[in-house]
């Protein structure tokens, strides 16, 4: 069922979308534009001199295997990340849904993460897993595991995840427990009565009734994955070791931030767009079809 | 009526303000902590010596963070009058020619005192065009020196009085200290700058074409470090990294924290680390040369500059670049430069503070100081003058993701430096095909 409002007034609806429209123009499509724009041209850092080349700043990147390289780590990263951020958030939100006394103070608390800066949430992580003076490190070594992320690349990897998801965790969690809060609670009690135990609730009738908040979650997740974690990355590993946890947007900051190549950070940029919109295509087509409203 | 004497009032008050006024010159920089209180003194003392000018400081980030922000604002229309910037961002600042301007022009325009002569060659060279301009200000200089740890040096029966000098002794000590059961016996910051830029300058060969880049064409230049001796060395590093001798810490500065908390026993970093090891080492240390293989001819040579120069801005008014020539001048004063040298580790830069600074017995009263400048002060070759590359920030990192594969035991040597080759000289011919003559 499709539920639409008649606006009779031609201008009206253009007013009132106005607002928004403008700020997308002014904060999307005007920097999209233009990273579109400079991916087609060379230029040197101040601006003084503008070349078009074409294609060649994406040819360079699409013939340079460390470039192609990135893609399959980024997409490691980015399913582990939202894979795991959904998976924690939402039990985190089941329990904290079901706590009495003191609801208030664990919310507040799992909430706090996501009002910290990536750099910092990098920084933090960092001392904890730090080869010479980090604590986890320190009982890690005493369980006999040696932590040193500077050397072993799944090592870096796990703690990019782990900063990025616990960033996220929060944002999750804040949805996932609203929406558990919006199921009617009759139909919660209906079951208990007809004998299904909080397992069988949980699988029959709150996941299905979540979906549509997880599928949110799932595409907020990736675009977060793909493109809000370079900062974490900077601060944590800075791509390193070797080129282990240097993900698309790390490159793109690296490149056009701070070695300040900007068509080719331009042409990366455009690169990952392109594949945001198509994973966000393809899950609005194929994975919101199962997806109960 | 009260109100058009209020709006007399206010403009007669705003002429007098003015005519009053003073020229500010904005000045961005990078430095932090102790270095950035050395910066802010500067500004004041010259503030405090005239009337007619000001210059605000202000940090603006790291120097890539700054440059980056440099560069925005200039695009905007309203850079800074001075910008802070280090030397990998040499050539990209050289490239952009009409961004900035040249600081033997802004001297001479202003009639300010000015000798280019003045300088320590292997800093003058560095920041002077082929033609001969001066393009930027020599602030402060660094370059690569050895810290060496002499209690954990006591401990492992080596002699803390005799600091090792080439690097079959270095690698000697970290067996001892190693045996001794030292957990970090060696570590090393700025890896591609001290292991691969000052290596190649120390040992006299060629880190890049063209003169490292410093040639007329230096634009085209490329890389050379695969050559035999740069893949003997960092086989040999490997070897210490996989007997536990070497402990790889982390790029860029990072593994600094770990000799001056006394958990690693050597490093190899920049000079301007100088005043962190001296404020906060609780134990005794000594500063040395940089380690070379006896063998190589040619070696010790000199080693090569880091740190920042301070770059003019275009497109400022006649009067605020005589107020920037005036700070030059400033600046330009051996007693400015002597204290400014004994204060951060950074070099004098000019022969006449260095002068000054012996005579006044510094380097007596703290010994090690000397050795950075010692390192510099001799007769530079065309292998040593200075490496400036274009697109060097992402050669850096390359050098980075190497360098850590080798230390991780995943390439050979050879493999990264040939790699390192290939992937760099890629960036450089983009630079090439980018650069207007």
């Amino acid at each position: 069922m499709e539920k639409r409002v008649l606006f009779r007034s031609t201008w009206l609806p253009w007013v009132l979308i106005a607002p928004q429209l403008a700020i997308i123009g002014v904060f999307f499509f005007l920097p999209a534009g233009q990273a579109v724009l400079q991916s087609f041209q060379l230029e040197d850092a101040f601006g003084m001199s503008r070349e078009w080349v074409g294609l060649e700043n994406f040819r360079q990147l699409l013939t340079n295997p460390d470039y192609l390289g990135s893609f399959q780590r980024t997409a490691v990263f980015s399913v582990l990340v939202a894979g795991i951020g959904i998976v924690v958030s939402l039990a985190l939100a089941i329990f904290a849904d079901r706590i009495v006394r003191f609801a208030m103070v664990y919310k507040t608390l799992l909430i706090v993460p996501y009002a910290v800066a990536p750099v910092i949430a990098g920084v933090l992580w960092v001392f904890l897993f730090s080869p010479s003076i980090g604590v986890v490190t320190y009982y890690l070594g005493r369980l006999g595991i040696t932590w040193n992320h500077l050397m072993n690349e799944n090592q870096a990897m796990a703690l990019i995840v782990l900063a990025s998801v616990w960033k996220q965790i929060s944002y999750n969690f804040l949805f996932f427990l609203a929406g558990l809060q919006s199921i009617p609670k009759a139909l919660i009690e209906a079951a208990s009565i007809d004998g299904a135990g909080p397992w069988r609730r949980f699988w029959n009738i709150q996941l299905p009734l979540l979906s549509p908040t997880t599928f949110f979650l799932l595409v907020i997740n990736i675009v977060y994955a793909f493109f809000d974690t370079f900062g974490i990355i900077d601060a944590a590993t800075q791509g390193g070791p070797g080129q282990s946890t240097s993900i698309l947007v790390y490159k793109v900051y690296l490149d056009g931030f701070k070695a300040l190549d900007l068509g080719g950070s331009a042409a990366q940029s455009v690169i990952l767009m392109a594949i945001v919109i198509v994973l966000t295509v393809i899950q609005f087509r194929y994975v919101e079809k199962k997806v109960q409203y | 009526m009260q109100f058009k004497q209020l709006g007399l009032a206010a403009c007669m008050l705003a002429t007098g303000l003015a005519a009053q006024a003073q020229t500010e010159i904005q000045w961005w920089h990078s430095m932090t902590a102790v270095n950035n209180e050395w910066v802010n003194d500067l500004a004041k003392q010259f503030n405090e010596s005239q009337k007619a000018y000001k210059v605000v400081p202000t940090y603006k980030g790291s120097y890539p963070e700054s440059m980056t922000a440099a560069i925005a604002s200039f695009r905007a229309g309203n850079s800074p009058h001075i910008l802070q910037v280090f030397e990998v961002g040499t050539a990209t600042m050289m490239a952009s020619k009409g961004a900035t301007v040249p600081v033997g022009k802004v001297m001479k325009d202003a009639g300010a005192d000015f000798n280019p002569g003045a300088y320590i060659p292997a800093v003058a060279a560095y920041y002077t065009a082929p033609d001969g301009q001066m393009l930027s200000f020599p602030f402060n200089s660094s370059t690569t020196v050895a810290y060496y740890n002499k209690d954990a040096f006591k401990k492992a029966g080596l002699n803390p009085d005799k600091l090792p000098t080439t690097w079959p002794e270095v690698f000697e000590a970290a067996k001892k200290l190693k045996a001794s059961g030292h957990s970090c016996p060696m570590t090393l910051a700025w890896q591609g700058w001290t292991q691969l830029e000052s290596f190649s300058a120390w040992h006299n060969v060629e880190f890049a074409t063209h003169k490292n880049g410093l040639a007329a064409d230096g634009y085209k230049a490329r890389l050379k470090i695969n050559s035999p001796l740069h893949v003997r060395h960092i086989d040999n590093l490997a070897q210490a990294a996989k007997n536990g001798e070497f402990v790889y810490r982390g790029r860029n500065a990072d593994a600094q924290a770990s000799f001056t908390s006394g958990d690693c026993a050597m490093i190899q970093t920049s000079s301007g680390y100088y005043g962190d090891v001296a404020k906060n080492a609780k134990f005794a240390y000594g500063l040395a040369p940089l380690p070379y293989y006896p063998d190589v001819k040619g070696a010790p040579q000199n080693t090569v500059i880091g740190g920042a120069s301070l770059w003019v801005m275009s497109g400022k008014k006649p009067e605020e670049y005589k107020g920037v020539a005036k700070f030059f001048e400033f600046l330009s004063q051996t007693k400015v430069q002597a204290a400014s040298h004994q204060r951060t580790g950074y070099l004098p830069i000019t022969m006449a503070a260095f002068e000054l600074t012996d005579k006044s017995g510094f380097y007596q009263k703290n010994p090690g100081t000397d050795v950075a400048v010692n390192q510099m002060i001799r007769k530079v070759t065309d292998n040593s003058r200075g490496i400036r590359l274009g697109n060097y920030l992402q050669i850096r990192t390359i050098e980075d993701e190497e360098l850590e594969q080798v230390w991780a035991g995943k390439k050979t040597g050879k493999q990264a430096l040939d790699s390192i080759v290939t992937r760099g000289n890629e960036l450089l011919a983009r630079f090439e095909k980018s650069y207007k003559k």
